[in-house]
C-alpha cells in the first residue's frame, strides 16, 4: 500500500505551504485523483485519518477529486470507448492518454491570525 | 490577523496549488536520468509479480551478454537473495531491503548507485519489488519499463492491473517453457488483453531456462540502447509490433 507514503508526500507539502503562509490551522485539503494513477481513493482516505492528526492537518477535511480517464486516438483524435483495445478502431494508430493520470494537490484551506 | 480590522480573529484562505503529490520523487528521478544520460548508461525499470521470473531474465541476460558491462539494483522487502544470484551469474549488483515499502522511490535507487562499483556500464536493471500495482507509479530516471508476466500468471493479469501495463515498454512474456504442462493457457488471450492496455503493445516471449527467445530480449535491448536516453520512446521498439 503505497498510499500511505502519498498521503506523508501530502502532508509535507501541505505542511510546508500552512508555514509559508503563517497558518494556525488546515481547514481543508483538495486533491485530484485519476482513475489510472494507480491510488485507490478509499485507502488514501485512510491513510489521511491515520497519519494527519499528528500534524498541522489535524481535523482538516479531505476532498478527493476523481479525474476519469480519457483515450484519444493519437493520429485522428476519435476517443477510444471504456475497455476497448488502445488502438484506433478507424485508423490503427495508438492511443494517447489525455487524462486520467494525475495525482494533483489541487488547494488547500488554511486558517491564519 | 484579520486584515479589515486588525481585531484578531481568524481568517480563513484559499490556496491554489496545483503541484503533484510526486513532485519530490520526480525531482529526484530527473536527477537519476541525468546522471544516466551523462554517463551513458541505458537503465531498465523491470517490474512484474514476485515469481514471475525478473531475477531468472537478468541471469538468463548475463550468460548471452558476457561482454558487455552489466549492473543491476534490486529491490526486496527482505534479504538480498536476488541480489547474490545475479552476483554469481556475473552481474555487480547493489540489493536495496525496503522493509515494508512495497516498491522502489527514487532516492532509494540513488542511494544504491552509490553502492554500484564506479565505472562505466552500459546496461543498469533495476529489479523492481515483485508487485503489480506500486511500482508503476514511481519514475526512478530509468530510460524505458519492462514487465516480466509469466504464463502461469493468467491471460487476464493485464486487464487486472492496467496501470502496470499500459506504462510498460515492453512486455516480456517469461516462462514458456511450461506452456505443455498448461492445457488451459491461451496465448491469443494474453496477446488480446495486452493489446487492450498498451497502446503500442510490444511483447516477446521466452524461456529463461532453455533460452528461447533471449535473442529478441537482447535485440530489443541493443536497439534500444542505441537511441539515447532522453529520445528512447516506444516508437523506436521492434518487439512483438501487430
Amino acid at each position: 500500500m503505497h498510499e500511505a507514503s502519498l498521503v506523508q508526500s501530502l502532508l509535507k507539502q501541505v505542511g510546508d505551504l500552512a508555514r509559508d503562509h503563517r497558518a494556525s490551522r488546515v481547514t481543508r485539503v483538495r486533491v485530484r485523483i485519476g482513475e489510472l494513477a494507480g491510488v485507490e481513493s478509499e485507502l488514501f482516505r485512510f491513510a489521511f485519518d491515520a497519519l494527519s492528526p499528528q500534524t498541522i492537518c489535524d481535523g482538516a477535511g479531505l476532498e478527493i477529486l476523481p479525474e476519469p480517464v480519457q483515450w484519444n486516438c493519437e493520429y485522428c483524435g476519435i476517443p477510444i470507448r471504456a475497455g476497448e483495445p488502445l488502438q484506433c478502431r478507424m485508423c490503427g494508430w495508438p492511443a494517447r492518454l489525455m487524462q486520467g493520470s494525475d495525482l494533483v494537490l489541487e488547494q488547500v484551506e488554511l486558517e491564519t491570525v | 490577523m484579520c486584515k479589515e480590522c486588525g481585531c484578531g480573529d481568524t481568517e480563513i484562505v484559499t490556496v491554489d496549488v496545483q503541484q503533484k503529490l510526486l513532485s519530490a520523487n520526480d525531482l529526484a528521478a530527473a536527477h537519476n536520468r541525468d546522471h544516466f544520460t551523462h554517463a551513458g548508461i541505458f537503465a531498465i525499470n523491470l517490474m512484474g509479480s514476485p515469481g514471475s521470473g525478473k531475477t531468472a531474465l537478468l541471469e538468463a541476460t548475463a550468460r548471452k551478454m558476457g561482454g558487455t558491462r552489466l549492473a543491476a539494483i534490486t529491490g526486496d522487502l527482505e534479504t538480498d537473495r536476488d541480489a547474490e544470484r545475479l552476483r554469481k551469474a556475473g552481474i555487480p549488483c547493489a540489493a536495496i531491503t525496503t522493509g515494508s515499502a512495497c516498491h522502489l522511490d527514487a532516492r532509494m535507487v540513488h542511494k544504491a548507485l552509490h553502492e554500484l562499483p564506479t565505472g562505466a556500464q552500459d546496461f543498469l536493471f533495476i529489479e523492481n519489488v515483485g508487485n503489480l500495482v506500486c511500482p508503476a507509479i514511481y519514475d526512478l530516471g530509468q530510460a524505458l519499463n519492462v514487465v516480466a508476466l509469466s504464463i502461469t500468471e493468467g491471460e487476464d493479469k493485464p486487464l487486472k492491473y492496467p496501470v502496470m501495463f499500459h506504462r510498460a515498454d515492453l512486455v516480456v512474456i517469461t516462462k514458456i517453457d511450461l506452456e505443455p504442462a498448461l492445457p488451459g493457457f491461451n496465448r491469443k488471450a494474453l496477446e488480446d488483453a495486452l493489446r487492450r492496455v498498451m497502446p503500442r503493445p510490444n511483447f516477446l516471449c521466452l524461456s529463461a531456462m532453455t533460452g528461447e527467445g533471449v535473442d529478441a530480449w537482447i535485440n530489443w535491448l541493443q536497439s534500444n540502447r542505441k537511441v539515447p536516453a532522453h529520445r528512447a520512446h516506444v516508437h523506436d521498439l521492434i518487439a512483438g509490433s501487430p
